[in-house]
């Protein structure tokens, strides 16, 4: 796809090598993860994730360096911005690389160009069956409970937490994964959300366009904070009552609340690295 | 053990019953179609499935076992008639199974049951619904006789009835979906999207059927080849040159300037993958296929 026009950096190439992927003699993968698409697009990403923003991620460590599991956080910024970097921090920062499937929203792979794209990075419409069968074969997810109400906080309330899904409590139950949670700080500062225009939104088949305060939809360069806290173990079947998983759901929710406290606070330069609780 | 198969003239007909004859079967067929070159050992019978002598072939042969494989699949056959042979034509033949004491049933049908769209998961399983009716009106039939076939699984419980759903057949023959959306030197695509596509040898699809018939399996399996490819590697690897159009000209141009003759649902199926999922096939029976994903591509690209 991208052949001709980016160039493959050599450090993550040896990274995309590195990755539990299974190739077929085409180079992609059962799920159509493309190798050379993907080395080629991660080695562009890498410097934006570099040098473009910078992202200071803590608590590697306590992602599963295999096996199933589901990375969970909080989202912000108007586009998904939160996202890409967490797939940068697994992919290019984690002692061993890691390829996050985001639950994306339905939208994207309506779209010419995105849908491919997400096609050959194993980035698919977020539902159950999906995602089932991604853990199954041990993979790692990426969820956002707050989904698209998440990216459309405005950048005052971008530290704040809105309503949650319960579906990933029910898909962690169900398959006996553990959940990861993260905080995510910065996100309303890359690209401060001022308005959201739905009914532009509706025109294009999108949630909302959002408006920044510079108008355009170019996020500014920014240092990020990435907290990954200890993965939460959760007993069950997935088909318990709803007041049952809310509960669970509160609990998760609490840590990444946690989580961006003291991403804020450290971000603020009020406490320092060793102080952190993850 | 004596099998009938329907449709046997059909490029996939003609290589399951090759199969058959080599595993030891006797082999009788049924078809509107001529098969000319047809080894001696198979016997012929020229006919509609749906009309009498059909049935007559199933009253004095008494075969043990049936394969049902005389449905119309090209999309440019659009006429009420093919409606009504894929429909009715399934009627008959579950019907003639059940009156002549036929023990066990095959139903090949295809993969794309399940339609393409843009928030389906990517491997189907088999208790999922068809929505390639909805996105697709012109597989409608195709998908009806599918389940009207599955129903016999609950009608006729006393015969071993197994409905396949077989992913694209790729191969030699250049015949099939697939190998006929590959025809030409250019191949158009639609700009921004490249879904996976599952293929498998027509060799291997042939041998499956074999297998299903082998193992007297009751039940709906998918079966697949290989891990699926995107389209434009296969067309790429087929020697083809893609060419990708944005979906509103390649709507506009279908039949016209060299773009194939395909009804505009089709289009979702140049967007969005349709990827079976065959596990429950491959625990029945330890079916494994011969040809890879390349093999298979090449038996396509270097036929004459």
């Amino acid at each position: 796809m991208f052949d001709k026009l980016l160039p493959i950096d050599p450090e993550v190439a040896a990274r995309i090598e590195a990755l539990d992927l299974e190739f077929n003699k085409f180079g992609v993968d059962p799920y159509g993860i493309d190798k050379n698409d993907l080395t080629r697009f991660l080695s562009a990403f890498a410097w934006i994730y570099r040098y473009y923003f910078k992202v200071d991620a803590y608590g590697l460590d306590h992602v599963p360096s295999q096996g199933r599991g589901i990375l969970v956080g909080n989202h912000s910024g108007g586009i998904a911005i939160d996202a890409a970097m967490v797939m940068g921090s697994m992919l290019l920062d984690a002692k061993r690389p890691r390829l996050p499937h985001a639950m994306i929203d339905k939208f994207i792979h309506k779209f010419p160009g995105a849908s491919q794209v997400m096609s050959r990075m194993g980035q698919f419409t977020g539902n159950p069956d999906q995602a089932i069968r991604l853990l199954k074969a041990e993979r790692l997810l990426l969820a956002f409970p707050e989904g698209a109400r998440g990216t459309a906080k405005l950048a005052k309330d971008a530290d704040s937490l809105v309503g949650f899904g319960t579906g990933f409590i029910r898909l962690a139950l169900e398959t006996k994964s553990p959940i990861v949670p993260f905080g995510f700080v910065g996100g309303g500062d890359a690209l401060p959300t001022i308005a959201n225009l739905k009914w532009l939104g509706r025109l294009f088949g999108v949630p909302y366009v959002p408006v920044t305060k510079w108008i355009l939809l170019v996020p500014k360069p920014t240092r990020f904070q990435l907290l990954y806290g200890q993965p939460m173990y959760f007993e069950g079947t997935g088909h318990e009552r709803d007041e049952v998983v809310n509960a669970m759901v509160d609990q998760v929710k609490e840590r990444i609340r946690d989580l961006i406290r003291q991403g804020r606070q450290l971000r603020e330069k009020e406490i320092s690295e060793e102080e952190l609780v993850l | 053990m004596k099998v009938l198969v329907t449709g046997i003239c059909g490029k996939l007909g003609r290589l399951t019953a090759l199969k058959l004859l080599q595993h030891g079967y006797e082999v009788i067929g049924i078809d509107r179609r001529p098969w000319p070159e047809a080894p001696e050992a198979i016997e012929l019978v020229q006919a509609d499935i749906r009309k009498r002598p059909a049935e007559d072939v199933f009253r004095t042969h008494r075969p043990d076992a049936a394969i049902h494989m005389a449905t119309v699949t090209h999309l440019v056959h659009q006429s009420p008639d093919r409606m009504r042979v894929n429909l009715y034509g399934t009627r008959a033949f579950i019907h003639h199974c059940n009156s002549y004491g036929v023990k066990q049933a095959v139903f090949a049908g295809r993969h794309t049951f399940y339609g393409a769209a843009a928030d389906s998961p990517l491997y189907h399983t088999e208790e999922e619904p068809p929505m390639a009716a909805h996105t697709f009106p012109e597989l409608a039939d195709l998908v009806a006789a599918d389940l009207y076939a599955a129903s016999s699984l609950w009608r006729y419980p006393e015969i071993a009835t197994s409905v396949l759903r077989i992913v694209y057949t790729l191969g030699p023959s250049k015949h099939g979906t697939l190998a006929a959306f590959l025809r030409g030197p250019t191949v158009p695509l639609i700009m921004g999207f490249d879904p996976l596509f599952h293929f498998i040898h027509e060799e291997d699809a042939a041998e499956a059927i074999v297998t299903a018939l082998a193992h007297k399996l009751h039940g709906i399996f998918n079966v697949s080849g290989p891990s699926p490819v995107p389209l434009s590697t296969i067309v790429r690897a087929a020697g083809r040159r893609p060419l990708a159009m944005p979906a509103t000209v390649f709507k506009l141009g279908l039949g016209r300037l060299g773009l194939p003759h395909i009804p505009s649902g089709a289009i979702d199926h140049l967007k969005y993958p349709i990827v079976v999922d065959s596990d429950a096939f491959r625990h029945a029976t330890r079916y494994t296929y011969a040809y890879d994903e390349r093999e298979t591509i090449d038996s396509f690209r270097t036929a004459r």
